[in-house]
């Protein structure tokens, strides 16, 4: 090995790194959001008694998650334009992580729903209540903390998928620390310092996941 | 004077199985009737059909006059809108074999949501209707637990208070003990003993041949779908007049 660390380079740097992972996080922090109203209402649409709501949600769910993110990017950026539509390329990715989420959490958020026991819904109608308000104050509630510990783990997925947006010249971590690469030949320590920044910030995460769940703990 | 409870000629299908042929059944304000049968005799099934849980595809039922779930117009019968029997639902209260108590909310916020969300009251006012009730069934101490942290008995008890809170014409009781341990049977009957000495009006399905004997002003016999005989319970249950009644009341326990 003749390779000599050396982050003096990097540090230099740093501010771009940083700059690109709040980058990242915006990108992710809207697509999720967006992409959990667009799981939820798919979710609901899997589960409906209407095979008009049914199929099609089924359909978006199999195509999106069966094809690759990356190529979901690249035909969003590349292919859409020749179809009259233009995005520039954050709304593009947000948009196509948001379309990808929302397909991940429709499923996630299925599982949820099948596991609120029928009684529930059955309990609510006997007080008077109507369907939209059984939904929002019994069947999501329930949904969700049901939902927990795998939203927090698909959020770090999706959170970590901001790196593809690297492929388009989104300038977000990924980005930022191939340039920072290219300009200075610090392979290793680029990557390194690249990784523990994802490796923090999805930590963060999962540390305020699981947060979230103790505090919506049922008590018994 | 019209009668609280009207069912006409109630048929119910799942499917191609036929599980109600025809029930006709009639009802006073104050009455407590208790339903009694074998399992698959469509006791459940009737009970479920007055509160809309259970559509129908045929007959009629009326509570203080007004047909419940469906109307006919131009000889086409048709489900009413969703929100109108959403209202009609409220009618009625209804306890579940399983409780269903919404687990994420204390006893008081199982109480106060449909006061809440359907009689639109005050958080105060709710609160306050919430205390009455958990009072009534011997669970103040209890308000701010929730129904994990509460045994069976107790479960039902805030089940019964949450109906009852919602003022209903017509309390339903479905089996409302079956799912409870022995020891815990009688708390649960003593609260819908003293509803009915208050004059609620109750129709309960029950497999507790002792209590029905008690608590009922009438009882019916469900058999196969129809009601197969009904009288007052001293009638029914020492002087049967059917032999199916005199068989199901020989394999049940009356202790």
């Amino acid at each position: 090995m003749t390779y000599s660390l050396n982050f003096a380079a990097v540090w230099r740097s740093f501010d771009l790194l940083l700059q690109g992972l709040a980058l990242s996080l915006g990108l992710a922090i809207v697509a999720i959001l967006a992409g959990c109203v667009i799981g939820l209402i798919t979710a609901f649409a899997l589960v409906s008694k209407s095979i008009l709501l049914r199929k099609p949600a089924g359909l978006y769910v199999t195509i999106i998650r069966n094809t690759p993110i990356l190529v979901l990017v690249l035909f969003s950026y590349f292919a859409l334009p020749q179809l009259g539509i233009r995005l520039g390329k954050i709304e593009s990715f947000v948009m196509t992580l948001a379309i990808y989420s929302g397909a991940y959490l429709a499923e996630v958020f299925r599982g949820g729903l099948i596991a609120v026991p029928p009684g529930q819904r059955e309990a609510g109608l006997a007080i008077g209540l109507t369907e939209m308000q059984i939904r929002t104050s019994i069947i999501i509630p329930l949904m969700l903390r049901n939902v927990l510990p795998s939203l927090g783990s698909t959020m770090i997925s999706l959170f970590k998928d901001t790196s593809l947006a690297a492929a388009i010249a989104v300038p977000e971590l990924t980005f930022e620390a191939r340039k920072i690469n290219v300009e200075t030949f610090r392979v290793i320590e680029t990557w390194i310092v690249a990784s523990c920044l994802y490796v923090a910030t999805c930590s963060l995460l999962a540390a305020l996941m699981r947060a979230v769940e103790r505090r919506l703990a049922v008590p018994r | 004077m019209t009668n609280l409870l009207e069912i006409r000629d109630l048929h119910k299908r799942y499917g191609t199985v036929e599980v109600l042929k025809g029930v006709d059944c009639s009802m006073r304000q104050g009455e407590v009737i208790s339903i009694i049968g074998s399992s698959g005799s469509g006791k459940t099934t009737m009970l479920r059909c007055i509160n809309m849980l259970e559509e129908f595809q045929g007959g009629t039922i009326s509570i203080d006059g007004q047909e419940i779930g469906y109307e006919t117009a131009g000889g086409a019968r048709r489900r009413k809108p969703e929100r109108e029997i959403a209202r009609q639902r409220a009618l009625t209260g209804m306890a579940f074999q399983q409780f269903n108590l919404f687990p994420h909310m204390t006893a008081a916020g199982n109480v106060m949501l449909g006061l809440i969300k359907v009689k639109k009251m005050s958080r105060d006012q709710a609160r306050a209707l919430a205390e009455k009730w958990l009072d009534r069934v011997g669970l103040l101490s209890r308000i701010d637990h929730y129904p994990g942290q509460l045994s069976g008995g107790q479960q039902q008890r805030v089940a019964i208070a949450r109906a009852i809170a919602m003022n209903p014409k017509l309390m339903l009781f479905d089996e409302v003990t079956s799912a409870l341990d022995p020891e815990l049977v009688n708390e649960v009957l003593q609260v819908i003993k003293a509803l009915a000495e208050d004059g609620m009006s109750m129709l309960i399905v029950t497999h507790e041949m002792r209590f029905a004997y008690e608590v009922s002003s009438r009882v019916i016999f469900m058999n196969q779908g129809r009601i197969g005989e009904e009288g007052n319970p001293r009638e029914m249950f020492l002087k049967p007049k059917t032999e199916r009644l005199a068989e199901f009341l020989k394999t049940s326990t009356f202790n």
